[in-house]
């Protein structure tokens, strides 16, 4: 019976990761980075990896997800939770909408429990095709949903940022979801739990002045733009052009910020390994 | 309380001779004594802090710090703190965890500063961190938005028992400039941003972001000082007699329900 449902849920995860992405194989994908083309199908069998320069194309949540879980683990926390309009926005519901219509998201967090290698825990994912990945009412609420989760249930917790930051049309609530998330993750890490951060291109703003910054163990993909500040409103602070490479991933890890910056490739596997090292009484 | 429009009250927090975090700290504390540093880098002066006597209590005061001359803002970067200030704050507060003494913070900020040294040390890091630990804070914390409260700057101060607010202050996800900067690329549009942004105290009250209001005098406290640190007195001991009575795990409770609740429960189905 429990096969079946697996089966199901591989599926489900398999066609919705397909829509997060889906162009057809035999067109030519240009890299932002580089310049160069290469086919689509290529870029999409390289993990959306420019196989020309190494360039991390952004991905979907769902798609995200089928890149980390075991096939068949994927279970959905909260797949309902409604998109909020706190401030009544002039305009927002539609943009909203147009944000649902092209992701096919309901918000910009997707949370989901499953294994990787073989290990339980639950993973948070920020989609940054939905408004910037930009931290809502509904985002806040979604992600400290699933910290609570993972306490309540005693599961390692792997949340992936892309996020612009603060979510202007639900102004103070948006503030506040950084209270909210940062307080559930200390209650969290006081039961003794894993949380492993991943920073994925961009994270910045509200994002990583809260749950971003607080793993145990923080991971970046490589070239991820990584900040409090966006460098455009630096500049205009400070008049001088900012350095090369200033706040990207590997600028963290040389400031400190970072524990390693991971290539998409070798993602699963270091996160399974970190989750071995976490494992009580040594089991391997 | 005045009918003065969300724009109008941000200029009135901006005054230039409004009561700033040292007016406060002489007129409502006695014997304090500045701590200096966040024994990791360097002293920021846009955050001043240190212990002193409330009513006879020790307690630990942290705030921004804006000047009032130009020499002095200069010095106190405009109160826009570097991750040091916020380093130093958190400092100060686990010092008044380990001493028992109850915790006020004195928010008045454009916001943490956006420069690259500040990124380089850790802006983002060092705000994530304070939230996290004033969360878990076993004394009891007030925070007062005295003026301007904006973005992550504000609130690394801010995750308390008890928000207040002084009734012209503002409190924001940034401010109304940015706001319309990013929003629709026009700084010009800022005072059709503060009507939407919902950033006045009577509107945050409303809708349970902040827990009291401070009256000020007609026209701003910059107008008559003393009045307004006469209210505020009065606020600060009432919500300080009621937290004393709490047990520290109770506070803890109540505090993580207090910003739990924001924005758990949507209105309506998108």
């Amino acid at each position: 019976m429990s096969n079946i449902f697996a089966k199901r849920r591989a599926r489900l995860l398999a066609m919705k990761a397909i829509r997060d992405n889906y162009v057809p194989g035999d067109q030519l994908e240009a890299c932002p980075k580089c310049g160069g083309e290469s086919l689509r199908k290529d870029v999409a069998g390289n993990l959306y990896v420019c196989p020309l320069c190494g360039y991390h194309f952004p991905i979907g949540a769902y798609y995200r997800l089928s890149t980390i879980l075991d096939p068949g683990s994927f279970r959905e926390l909260n797949e309902k939770h409604p998109a909020a309009d706190p401030l009544s926005f002039p305009g927002y519901r539609e943009k909203q909408r147009a944000a649902q219509r092209k992701t096919g998201l309901t918000e910009a967090a997707v949370t989901a429990t499953g294994t990787v290698g073989g290990r339980k825990c639950v993973v948070g994912v920020l989609d940054s095709r939905y408004l910037m990945g930009s931290m809502s009412a509904a985002v806040g609420e979604k992600i400290t949903l699933a910290i609570e989760y993972a306490a309540k249930n005693k599961l390692p917790l792997i949340l992936f940022s892309a996020s612009g930051g603060a979510r202007m049309q639900e102004g103070i609530l948006s503030l506040m979801q950084m209270a909210k998330t940062s307080a559930a993750l200390a209650r969290f890490s006081e039961k003794g739990l894993l949380y492993i951060s991943v920073l994925t291109d961009p994270t910045t703003g509200g994002v990583t002045a809260s749950f971003a910054s607080l793993g145990d163990a923080v991971l970046a993909e490589p070239g991820a733009l990584i900040g409090f500040a966006g460098p455009r409103v630096i500049q205009q602070t400070i008049g001088e052009t900012l350095p090369e490479g200033f706040q990207r991933a590997e600028y963290q890890e040389e400031h400190g910020f970072v524990d390693a910056v991971v290539p998409r490739g070798e993602l699963r596997e270091t996160l399974s390994r970190l989750l071995r090292l976490h494992e009580k009484g040594g089991r391997s | 309380m005045s009918k003065l429009t969300a724009a109008e009250r941000v200029a009135v927090a901006r005054h230039p001779q409004r009561p700033n975090i040292t007016d406060y700290i002489g007129a409502l504390f006695t014997d304090f004594f500045e701590q200096k540093g966040d024994r990791l880098c360097r002293e920021d002066p846009a955050i001043l802090g240190g212990i002193a006597l409330y009513h006879g209590r020790p307690v630990t005061v942290i705030g921004t710090r804006k000047g009032k001359t130009a020499e002095e803002s200069i010095r106190c970067n405009f109160g826009m703190p570097g991750p040091e200030g916020y380093r130093k704050a958190l400092r100060l507060m686990k010092q008044a965890e380990k001493f028992r003494r109850p915790v006020f913070t004195l928010i008045d900020t454009s916001g943490a500063y956006p420069g690259l040294e500040a990124e380089a040390r850790g802006q983002g890091e060092a705000i994530a961190r304070n939230l996290m630990e004033m969360s878990r804070l076993t004394v009891p914390v007030i925070a007062v938005i005295t003026g301007e409260g904006n973005s992550g700057g504000a609130l690394a101060l801010a995750v308390a028992d008890r928000v207040l607010m002084l009734e012209n202050a503002v409190y924001a996800i940034l401010s109304p400039e940015g706001f319309a900067s990013i929003l629709w690329r026009d700084a010009s549009r800022h005072e059709e941003a503060c009507d939407l942004m919902k950033l006045t105290a009577p509107d945050l009250l409303a809708m349970g972001m902040v827990d009291d209001v401070v009256p000020e005098p007609e026209g701003g406290a910059h107008l008559a000082p003393e009045a307004v640190f006469r209210e505020l007195d009065r606020a600060l001991s009432r919500h300080l007699a009621a937290l004393l009575k709490e047990s520290g795990p109770s506070l803890l409770g109540k505090r993580y329900q207090k910003f739990r609740k924001m924005g758990a429960a949507p209105k309506e189905e998108a």
